[in-house]
């Protein structure tokens, strides 16, 4: 079949398929390769030396890269309280308007969308007073930041839940268990987060590669999350800036693997 | 678009709540209909306070000057040489880096056709895709110096192979045309994403069909691939440049100074206030922003509903 597709030219044959990624990924490691070269550099001397990650272990070091330490705990909280937005505000109002209100789908998706359309840096220009009164309400710990972020990750939460929303039918799923007595609770917890189990997980996850990336709203209501610290300590210690710029885009890298993986397996559809 | 976002929101939910859907729901589902109403309030409470309110400050603060007053000062600055030429420049760049980023990317998309659906090629590269494209930010300004800084991995092994110095009329890495390559590096991976759906729906039939017809593999891909596929190339391209258009991050960690484009003219007027010594240019900047957003991305979302058409 392949070889068909290929030989009346709906693909292409294998010498131009490995020439385009073969080229093309070479090309786009370079930048990352340059990072880690970087990161072995000995001062401007030339040499290579361990010193740079050393240190990330090294506790009498430590103290060097201490501000991005906190600076990534920042990320993470703020990461924690983005998922808990979309699990408690974003999932139940999905499942509610797709069971309940099947008019309003339209203006939940177009709504989900905006945030494309105002960019960060837009959205922040409003946040600023916005940002004041949260700061009356709730303090100026770090984790507020979360509120925004919530709407940044809209999109793409939205997207990775309505997936698995279409891909079952809650509806019927729903009404066969009230219908065998269960309570609204129940159905929720029994049957409709089950069948959603992958949107769920993925709209978590990408939610927090997201949050761990953001650098706009951060840094222009100035607060501190792992971006911005990177910004301000790539100034007096740039190893250390790209030794932990690496890391996060491995553990981003990993975690959209794992998005990938949830999204690829699917198991055989016996529940509906 | 998004200033007509918060009435519809309210006027959706008025509309639902009133006439019943289902003629045969009873007592008991009304007034239970009535708590589910009442379930979405908490999301539309957070999505005016974190979104709508926001954006409408973000548009709105333009047209007052600092001391609260109505004026069109800002509005009026947006025509001024130094801001159009902002505008220009994120133009050019957003729409060169949008056209590479999109052949590109293409071809790549092309290249994994022939990759299996749920094989390592296709995984790995829609991962890395996602994380270049998405999440690069701040430390894809950190790659190209690391990359084409002036103490470069590529500058010095240029210099030291071949001699050649990227930089003999000057850094350019830190102005306006340094932001190109970086910029390219997060395009292409967004065209990969969203092109990619678009190639995956051409049905192998339609190359077996003209194929049957004595077509060749020219006349597939002129013919038949590529009407099929213009409304979605286009649509990539758009988001492509809207991407570009939007994009601060990067922009921002690798040009600490000067405002060479509308995100860092933004950043200058927030930071500042004085900028061109007007208060609230941040708003307006904004709201010129919002303008060339909602143009491409309605243009976008038209485009895309023409490419559903093929899918599935």
């Amino acid at each position: 079949m392949t070889s068909n597709a290929v030989r009346i030219g709906a693909e292409p044959g294998t010498v131009a398929r490995r020439t385009i990624l073969i080229v093309v990924g070479v090309v786009f490691a370079i930048p990352i390769i340059s990072m880690l070269e970087f990161t072995f550099r000995d001062g401007l001397g030339g040499g290579y030396t361990l010193e740079h990650w050393g240190a990330l272990v090294d506790p009498e070091q430590n103290s060097k890269y201490r501000q991005l330490f906190r600076a990534v705990q920042n990320s993470f909280v703020l990461a924690a309280v983005t998922v808990a937005i979309v699990l408690f505000l974003l999932l139940p109002t999905m499942i509610l308007v797709h069971l309940q209100f099947p008019k309003l789908r339209r203006v939940l998706e177009f709504i989900c969308i905006i945030p494309i359309t105002v960019p960060a840096i837009v959205l922040v220009v409003g946040l600023a007073p916005v940002y004041g009164v949260v700061v009356g309400i709730f303090g100026s710990s770090v984790w507020t930041l979360a509120f925004a972020y919530g709407i940044t990750v809209l999109p793409y939460a939205y997207r990775a839940i309505q997936a698995s929303i279409s891909a079952v039918d809650m509806i019927t799923l729903s009404e066969a268990a009230r219908s065998l007595g269960a309570g609204w609770l129940n159905v929720l917890w029994r049957v409709l987060l089950p069948n959603l189990r992958r949107g769920i997980l993925a709209a978590s996850l990408i939610s927090v590669a997201v949050v761990l990336g953001e650098y706009t709203i951060a840094s222009l209501l100035n607060r501190q999350n792992l971006q911005t610290a990177l910004v301000q300590v790539s100034k007096s210690d740039p190893y250390g800036a790209v030794i932990f710029a690496l890391l996060a885009l491995a553990f981003v890298f990993i975690l959209l693997l794992l998005i990938g993986r949830v999204g690829s397996t699917r198991p055989g559809r016996k529940t509906t | 678009m998004t200033v007509a976002n918060a009435p519809d929101l309210t006027s959706g939910d008025a509309e639902a709540s009133g006439p019943r859907r289902r003629p045969s729901v009873g007592p008991v589902r009304r007034r239970r209909g009535l708590t589910k109403y009442l379930g979405l309030t908490p999301f539309a409470l957070y999505v005016v306070l974190f979104l709508a309110v926001p954006t409408l400050i973000a548009l709105g603060t333009g047209f007052f000057d600092g001391d609260g007053a109505f004026t069109f000062d800002n509005i009026t600055a947006l025509a001024d040489p130094v801001i159009l030429a902002t505008f220009a420049s994120s133009f050019w760049v957003s729409a060169l880096t949008a056209i590479v980023g999109a052949v590109i990317g293409a071809l790549v998309c092309y290249a994994m056709l022939g990759a299996k659906p749920d094989g390592p090629t296709r995984s790995f590269t829609s991962s890395a895709s996602s994380v270049l494209a998405q999440f690069g930010g701040v430390m894809l300004a950190f790659a190209f110096i690391a990359t084409i800084g002036i103490q470069g991995l590529v500058t010095i092994l240029l210099k030291d192979l071949f001699g050649f110095d990227i930089f003999a009329n000057g850094v350019w890495l830190y102005q306006v045309p340094g932001l190109l390559l970086p910029y390219i590096y997060f395009q292409v991976p967004l065209m990969i994403i969203t092109f990619m759906p678009a190639l995956e729906g051409l049905k192998p039939q339609w190359a077996e069909a003209a194929a049957t017809l004595g077509g060749t593999r020219w006349t597939y891909w002129t013919r038949i691939a590529a009407p099929v596929l213009a409304p979605s190339f286009l649509g990539s391209l758009l988001l492509l440049f809207a991407n570009a258009f939007s994009s601060y991050a990067t922009a921002a960690a690798l040009i600490s100074q000067g405002a060479q484009i509308v995100p860092l003219q933004i950043r200058a007027a927030l930071i500042s206030e004085t900028v061109l010594g007007r208060a609230n240019l941040a708003g307006a900047l904004a709201l010129g922003m919002i303008i060339v957003m909602v143009v491409v991305m309605t243009a976008y979302s038209f485009l895309q509903a023409r490419t559903a058409r093929w899918q599935r």
